[in-house]
């Protein structure tokens, strides 16, 4: 009997954030790979199907193709200004208005700006030869006064928040509420929901604050808020902090401390572990990993009030999903690592980046076999699973013996849908609540 | 709110006076800029009656923006201390990625021609254009300069936090001036 009500609201669940998921998607893809890297590094895209991921590689291919042939040259003089100019920025206000109306806000939100820097960015990769040299009055007409208006804070918190991500970490935190063994809980649910999403907001934002000369050299990053100065950075921890406290304290007292521990504790893994590691050792990585790991452990234990075995295994999931997804797509970021002085394992250790991102893979096809011992789903989930695990470890064997371009894209593009994949049939066959009634695997 | 209005004219004034002579002032700094970092210096004035800080499009070596600081009439010192400090800041970002930034082109060029002797390949193919390595044969060249470069990289991240709270703790307590005086102010005319 619990399991209908349940099963009810994980396919609405399902259906809706999955379309918004979709949508932030497609928009994400216009953006530059690196950025794509991190919107997805603590990814559940669990509801796209592999039509749609044909329609993001093909995108993803000609901005792929860009970073790749991207020069690090000095800009020819003048270069005709990416950033808002006067007309635009009546464009940003009205596009700013629109985003105001609410629900699936936070998604409409991250549309607009995301609109605006997909076509900002385009005319951006360094362009080879010369740009015929304007006046002094073009230079002069791209610098903007350093005032904050109203109309365009919203836009503003929401890539300072980097809302895209935060929303798929939020939708990670949906799938481990949802395969959790307990009946679903609509006030719980949100709760989790909306603190989990502040939390994230205020990692996101401090990152960014920390990161300021090191965006402004990378494509991908480079028009970021603070960045490009539209926010201050003393605004910025501002900010940070109105998200982290009402969120961290919404989860422990909403919800239950161990989820506020556990979010409070990833905020902090998140801005003082793996952002300043990201420039000293190759174990950021391994950090990052775990950071994208959390918000699972969070959902499973805003649903049960306990850290048990299935939480650990959804969690291992998602840290082993890091592995092929980050290090098949750093293997065509070295050159602005290397410049940029980001310490990661493509370019100091490679081998070592191919051998980890095959282990994971295999460990994810472990995990599925071990998912029904540990009562998670039915016997059915490995069986099913198998075709995209065995796909996505040969995909990883290809990368690690080949170790060229051509595989670690084949392999970074199959691990955006096989997450998602992954889940939802984890979700599909979830062990039902031994409740008396019979019943196989749920459909 | 009338003795507002005579306020902004005073303000306006200065904002004139400022940024003329701010305008005096760049070119001086410039120069002492161009010696210091191979950047090119905006001679850029913002319109007299802002009183904003101004941001320009980002500098072709190091790919910072340069900011403009807006100097008030009645600057007080902590005000003061916060626009040096972030003006230095500034400064001793561009030049690091100003170096950064040219140390990397003209090394990777460097082994490119290198690599290219070594297979005993012409630098130019017969249309003109430049032979390149691929990505395969440049990862070398990528992890080399990497840890070349890592104890500078360490020390310069140590810096740049440093500067980056004290830039933001300064701000938060100029702030907390402003509000401060501005209060003061209020109470001082509800009494008169």
């Amino acid at each position: 009997m619990a399991a209908s009500p349940h099963t009810l609201s994980s396919r609405v669940l399902t259906g809706w954030v999955g379309g918004c998921v979709w949508y932030l998607e497609r928009r994400a893809l216009q953006e530059s790979p690196r950025r794509f890297l991190h919107l997805l590094r603590n990814v559940n895209q669990q509801w796209v199907t592999f039509q749609h991921f044909n329609f993001l590689r093909h995108m993803y291919v000609t901005q792929l193709n860009r970073s790749f042939n991207q020069q690090i040259k000095p800009k020819p003089e003048p270069v005709p200004s990416p950033f808002l100019e006067k007309a635009s920025l009546d464009e940003a206000k009205t596009e700013i208005y629109k985003m105001r109306p609410l629900s699936p806000a936070s998604l409409s939100l991250s549309r607009k700006p995301n609109e605006k820097e997909s076509i900002e960015l385009e005319p951006t990769p360094v362009i080879e030869g010369s740009i015929a040299v304007g006046t002094e009055t073009k230079e002069e007409k791209q610098w903007k006064e350093m005032k904050l208006r109203v109309d365009d804070l919203p836009g503003i918190l929401a890539r300072l928040s980097k809302i895209k991500l935060t929303a798929l970490v939020v939708s990670t935190t949906s799938a481990g509420f949802a395969l959790a063994p307990a009946p679903f809980d609509w006030p719980c649910f949100l709760l989790t929901f909306v603190g989990t999403g502040l939390a994230s907001c205020a990692a996101n934002s401090i990152n960014q604050f920390f990161e300021v000369p090191f965006d402004s050299n990378m494509n991908r990053t480079k028009n970021r808020p603070l960045v490009r100065g539209q926010i201050s950075p003393l605004l910025a921890v501002s900010f940070a902090a109105c998200c982290a406290v009402p969120g961290v304290a919404l989860l422990t007292w909403g919800v239950n401390p161990l989820t506020g521990a556990l979010g409070l504790f990833n905020i902090f893994l998140y801005t003082c572990c793996y952002t300043p590691l990201k420039r000293i050792s190759i174990a950021n990585t391994w950090v990052g990993a775990v950071v994208g790991a959390i918000p699972p452990l969070m959902g499973w234990t805003a649903a049960t009030g306990s850290l048990d075995a299935g939480a650990f295994l959804l969690g291992g999931i998602l840290y082993s999903w890091q592995f092929p997804h980050f290090n098949a797509l750093s293997w065509g970021l070295r050159e602005d690592y290397s410049r940029g002085g980001y310490c990661m394992m493509s370019v100091t250790h490679p081998d070592l980046c191919r051998r980890v991102a095959l282990r994971h893979c295999l460990a994810l096809v472990a995990m599925s076999a071990a998912a029904p011992a540990l009562d998670v789903t039915t016997w059915t989930f490995p069986v099913i699973a198998l075709p995209i695990n065995l796909y996505i470890s040969y995909l990883g064997f290809r990368f690690y013996r080949d170790a060229d371009r051509k595989s670690s894209r084949k392999l970074f593009f199959c691990s955006l849908w096989h997450l998602p994949l992954f889940l939802l049939l984890m979700l599909t066959c979830k062990r039902p609540a031994a409740q008396g009634d019979a019943g196989g695997p749920q459909s | 709110m009338a003795a507002l209005r005579p306020r902004r004219r005073a303000l306006l004034r200065l904002c004139r006076a400022f940024s003329s002579g701010g305008c005096q002032l760049a070119p001086e700094r410039g120069g002492e800029r161009r010696d210091a970092a191979p950047s090119r210096v905006s001679r850029f004035c913002p319109p007299r009656k802002s009183c904003h800080d101004w941001i320009g499009p980002p500098d072709k070596y190091s790919n910072l923006r340069p900011v403009h600081f807006y100097i008030p009439e009645n600057e007080s010192p902590l005000e003061q201390k916060l626009r040096e400090l972030r003006q230095e800041t500034q400064d001793w970002n561009q030049q690091f990625w100003a170096n950064q930034n040219l140390t990397f082109l003209k090394e990777k060029e460097k082994f490119i021609d290198s690599r290219l002797k070594a297979k005993g390949l012409e630098l130019r193919a017969e249309s003109g254009q430049k032979a390149t390595l691929n990505a395969e044969e440049m990862a070398d060249f990528y992890k080399q300069f990497l840890s070349k470069n890592f104890q500078k990289h360490m020390y310069y991240n140590r810096d740049w936090y440093r500067r980056n709270f004290a830039i933001t703790f300064f701000m938060g307590k100029v702030a907390l001036e402003r509000i401060w005086n501005k209060l003061g102010l209020k109470r001082k005319k509800t009494i008169n």
